[in-house]
């Protein structure tokens, strides 16, 4: 095969796999402006003839998911920011603390990344009935607060932070809070957004845990409305991919906005794995 | 450093980890066990209000999923997710970053930041866009097959194709985490080896079973390992799409761990499905990182 012929076709190839890979994402957002009932009809209409803002004005009033949209906006906020302080505060102290055993304690941290998190769904819900907190905001943050993964992140990121600079540091009479905060915090910065990312993204995404733990709707997060609505509401596809759109869009626009870092922490784990 | 520093070091450390040891102490590591221990008991509804309830009933939760129809269905659905899914959204994966890779490739940034838009949806979103992707009359997928002959297909109303279906959807949403991790992965392979098998004549296949596979063979181990992990865990495409029918084809460990538990409050069954699921995933990594080890 000559050159200009290969070339053609792995350009092509991309394209289609590009095209399919879009397909139901742009299936979705065109549908989610189409009139009621347009969806279901033959041949499957691609584009909305008459496009309507209708299905989102429903899902605003009648469906009131502006309050499931602020649910998933505290719990994923709230769990990004906890999450980097207790998780780089670990990671910190795994690379550039060392004390007796560390290594050891990070082996067992790391093997526990095979259990599977169901696994203790059941009695975690169990210790947080009895604990108050189930139906509550605090209820479905638990588990995003303290991921091994996010540790195991930040600790490869901080070996690279150079000893000389945090002892000159405390010769200078810095707490080790002080080294950690005023020295390492600007050096392991890009980790830490990456860190930020990524949680978001799976505290917003999420669906099985909130499902769980939320009892009240007014309380529910966007994919745990947004499942409810499908099983009630399966004739209003338009209504429904709307509802989605509304879903998935936050989770695009954060992964557009921080793509380098969270595209640096997915390959830090995997190349070096 | 003097001793003072290194005291002062240790006692910073277990500061700094106590918040998150504590947390995955009491939020990870306790579920955990209690899972364990509440598999050995007959903790149901009735024990949630009052935990004096529960009896030790041994291994006899265990005995009954063993002789229970459904739990062994929702074992090889799994398993056949596992198996015929993982294995062919790692290939998708291999097969868009070498395409990515080739030095013609144009377009290489926006092309794999669309390959990649589907892991950072929401599951629950996409399968539900899904589901009308596949209905049987007014989905685009039908459309699409019906324009080059092939007959409607009842895709997740027809227990033979339930699984595929959700198998698909499944490859579409996760390929392009594996294929970052395998870009990077191409992109340590230094190009001097593929010059020189080239010098030694070998073709395009050559190459990529000569160079590429092998230089790929440590990043394939961990996308094998993970992906097989995540795999395991399939709940959301079916309680969303199916509610694990028709006829149970779809019925997933972890979706009959949950219906066990928060459905029918039988919560030590549930339990024991999770402990099963536990030391499935643990055989399937040892044997998976044993089979790589032998092979190097």
């Amino acid at each position: 095969m000559s050159r200009r012929w290969q070339a053609v076709a792995v350009n092509a190839a991309l394209i289609a796999g590009a095209l399919l890979t879009l397909m139901p994402l742009a299936w979705m957002t065109a549908a989610s402006f189409m009139q009621p009932g347009e969806a279901n009809t033959l041949p499957p209409p691609l584009l909305p003839a008459e496009p309507t803002l209708g299905n989102y004005v429903t899902l605003f009033t009648r469906l009131d998911m502006l309050r499931n949209f602020l649910n998933s906006a505290v719990v994923s906020v709230l769990a990004t920011v906890l999450s980097v302080v207790v998780v780089s505060l670990a990671g910190y102290a795994f690379a550039k603390l060392p004390f007796p055993g560390h290594e050891r304690l990070f082996r067992a941290l790391a093997s526990a990344l095979v259990v599977p998190a169901q696994v203790g769904m059941l009695p975690l819900f169990l210790l947080l009935r009895e604990l108050g907190l189930v139906n509550t905001y605090g209820g479905v943050l638990v588990p995003y607060l303290a991921s091994i993964f996010g540790i195991f992140l930040v600790r490869q990121y901080a070996l690279s932070v150079p000893d000389e600079l945090l002892d000159a540091a405390r010769v200078d009479g810095a707490s080790e809070l002080q080294v950690f905060r005023l020295v390492a915090v600007p050096i392991i910065k890009p980790i830490l957004v990456t860190l930020a990312a990524f949680t978001f993204l799976s505290a917003w995404n999420d669906f099985m845990w909130p499902l769980i733990v939320l009892a009240d709707s007014s309380l529910y997060t966007l994919p745990v409305a947004l499942a409810g609505l499908a099983g009630e509401h399966v004739q209003d596809t338009e209504l429904m991919m709307a509802g989605s759109l509304l879903t998935i869009l936050p989770a695009l626009a954060v992964f557009l906005v921080f793509q380098r870092s969270y595209v640096q922490g997915i390959t830090a784990g995997g190349v070096k794995g | 450093m003097s001793s003072r520093y290194e005291q002062a070091k240790t006692r910073a450390a277990w500061l700094f980890l106590t918040p998150a040891l504590v947390l995955l102490g009491v939020f990870f590591l306790l579920p955990v066990v209690g899972g364990i221990l509440l598999s050995l008991t007959d903790f149901d509804l009735y024990a949630v209000a009052d935990f004096d309830a529960a009896r030790f009933v041994g291994l006899a939760n265990y005995a009954q999923l063993l002789q229970d129809g459904s739990f062994w269905r929702a074992l090889t659905n799994t398993l056949q997710f596992v198996v015929i899914g993982g294995p062919l959204s790692v290939l998708v994966s291999l097969g868009a970053a070498m395409l990515l890779d080739h030095k013609a490739a144009r377009l290489r940034g926006v092309l794999r930041t669309v390959y990649f838009a589907p892991v950072v949806t929401t599951l629950v979103s996409v399968a539900i866009v899904w589901r009308y992707l596949y209905h049987p009359k007014y989905g685009l997928l039908n459309h699409l097959l019906g324009l080059v002959g092939i007959g409607p297909i009842d895709w997740l109303g027809d227990a033979r194709f339930a699984m595929p279906a959700i198998i698909l959807l499944a490859v579409w949403k996760n390929f392009g985490y594996n294929m970052l991790i395998f870009l990077a992965g191409l992109q340590t392979i230094p190009a001097e080896r593929y010059e020189a098998a080239a010098i030694d004549g070998a073709g395009a296949w050559q190459r990529f079973r000569h160079v590429t596979v092998p230089g790929l063979a440590p990043t394939a181990l961990f996308v094998g390992v993970t992906t097989m992990i995540g795999f395991f865990q399939l709940f959301a495409e079916p309680y969303v799409m199916t509610q694990g029918g028709p006829l149970g084809a779809t019925r997933s460990l972890v979706l009959l761990m949950y219906e066990e538990g928060f459905r029918w409050w039988r919560m030590g069954v549930s339990s024991a499905v999770a402990v099963l699921l536990l030391v499935i995933t643990l055989v399937f990594t040892l044997l998976q990182l044993r089979l790589r080890r032998s092979e190097t």
